[in-house]
């Protein structure tokens, strides 16, 4: 186990998101619905060394693996993320992110004047380009804080 | 051309294009070819957003069809006041007519629609986003003015929130096309539109100034400058006399110049131009029957 490991204590079960881009913890967070209300125990390293990013972040969630949704969202603010999941302290399965043709119902349109706003029953579905996401309504194209337009 | 419903001009390929234009060519030859093929044929209108062309056009070519139009009325009017959403007034008027054709202030409204219902939906202009039909009859009006390749055309004015300059320059990418944008740095295209023309590889240029690049247009696409996008009244006074069409403006130009207009107009364009050659946009108001015949002779056409 390396140094960095050691800064957030192990999980008996659950998922450890690793390689996480320096800063984007806590939008993993706010992307797996967790806001410290709900009684999942968390732990979160932020900006430890990493070999491969300089630094990096650690997200463990006891208790919950994630869906393969979940992943394909986290892909668009970690691309570099590697899930592991957990089960009686073993990693079961280890797996690098990959990104989707597109993504629905985690984001929300940017534009005030695409339809996915206006209270109609539709969920708002965006394209995954190479350098962000396009609303498949509206066209608005999305690259820089995508985090900002995680629904709450 | 087979498609269920016409929400973009980006869904269109060359080839579609030129069967609706063909067919429409046929229709305005002879406007009575099919006066009797859709009798039994209701197509509602629903819009959402005051219009007179367009909306005329359409219960035109589907009276010269031998079909019918059920017209939703004005907003204020309809249980739409009352907090319907679009997606339930569309699968309601589904159950009365064939086809649906809608323009609404929200972008991408014409998309949701097209995925409650069955029957087809036209894009009659969906806030800034798109208006392909309009882009079908401007096509229309450039293959007859100038043909649709190897030519130059010039697209002024509000390029930001314009929707028939979004579609015309995403269709305009199927042919042998020189695009060349004339806006104010604070009107010029949106991202998106930029974006897809540069994924098409499109010959794009874009110009503050007509004046350089005036000489060597084929068609001048003039929008509306839209006054309330500013937000000073000075800045709009300022650009606005900059993308004003003039008989000395075109003193510039090539003879052969087609100016157009989707309309309305208020004064981008002079009136003085409207008796000379170059005024073109009357004619293209006048394409859109036989064109929207066209298109909805192939969507309607269930064979």
């Amino acid at each position: 186990m390396t140094d960095t490991e050691l800064r957030v204590s192990k999980i008996q079960s659950g998922t450890v998101i690793d390689h996480v881009s320096a800063g984007e913890a806590l939008h993993v967070l706010k992307l797996l619905g967790i806001d410290g209300t709900g009684g999942t125990t968390v732990s979160l390293g932020m900006n430890v060394p990493s070999d491969r990013l300089g630094r990096k972040d650690v997200v463990k969630v006891e208790g919950r693996e994630l869906s393969d949704s979940e992943a394909e969202v986290l892909s668009l603010i970690a691309p570099e993320a590697t899930i592991n999941i957990i089960r009686d302290y073993d990693v079961v399965e280890k797996r690098r992110v990959e990104r989707p043709e597109e993504v629905g119902g985690v984001l929300v349109c940017p534009n005030r004047e695409c339809i996915t706003n206006a209270g109609e029953p539709v969920d708002p579905t965006f394209a995954v380009l190479d350098d962000g996401l396009r609303c498949e309504y509206c066209g608005e194209i999305v690259r820089e804080d995508i985090t900002a337009h995680l629904r709450d | 051309m087979r498609h269920d419903h016409l929400l973009t001009a980006k869904q269109l390929s060359r080839a579609d294009i030129e069967t609706v234009l063909d067919r429409a060519a046929a229709f305005d030859d002879d406007p009575e070819a099919a006066s009797e093929r859709y009798a039994d044929t209701l197509l509602a209108l629903c819009f959402f957003e005051p219009s007179t062309r367009t909306k005329m056009s359409f219960e035109t070519a589907a009276k010269r069809l031998g079909g019918d139009v059920v017209d939703m009325g004005s907003v204020e009017s309809s249980s739409v006041k009352k907090g319907e959403s679009l997606a339930d007034t569309v699968r309601v008027v589904e159950g009365y007519a064939d086809g649906i054709v809608l323009r609404h202030p929200k972008q991408g409204a014409a998309k949701m629609a097209s995925e409650h219902v069955d029957v087809p939906v036209v894009n009659a202009g969906d806030g800034a986003g798109h208006h392909p039909s309009q882009t079908l009859l401007d096509l229309y009006t450039i293959r007859e003015r100038a043909g649709l390749d190897d030519i130059s055309v010039g697209i002024m004015g509000d390029l930001k929130y314009g929707r028939t300059v979004h579609s015309l320059a995403h269709a305009l990418t199927n042919f042998d096309v020189r695009q060349h944008f004339v806006s104010p740095e604070s009107l010029r295209l949106p991202r998106s539109v930029r974006y897809d023309l540069h994924e098409a590889g499109a010959q794009v240029r874009e110009h503050e100034d007509l004046e350089a690049v005036l000489p060597n247009l084929d068609v001048l696409y003039v929008t509306r400058i839209q006054r309330e996008r500013f937000p000073d009244e000075d800045e709009y006074e300022e650009v606005a006399g900059e993308y004003r069409i003039t008989p000395e403006t075109l003193d510039a130009a090539s003879d052969d110049l087609a100016v157009m207009h989707p309309l309305p107009r208020v004064d981008e364009i002079s009136g003085a131009i409207d008796e000379t050659e170059n005024a073109t946009y009357f004619e293209q108001a006048h394409n859109g029957v036989p064109v929207r015949m066209a298109l909805l002779d192939l969507l309607l056409n269930d064979d």
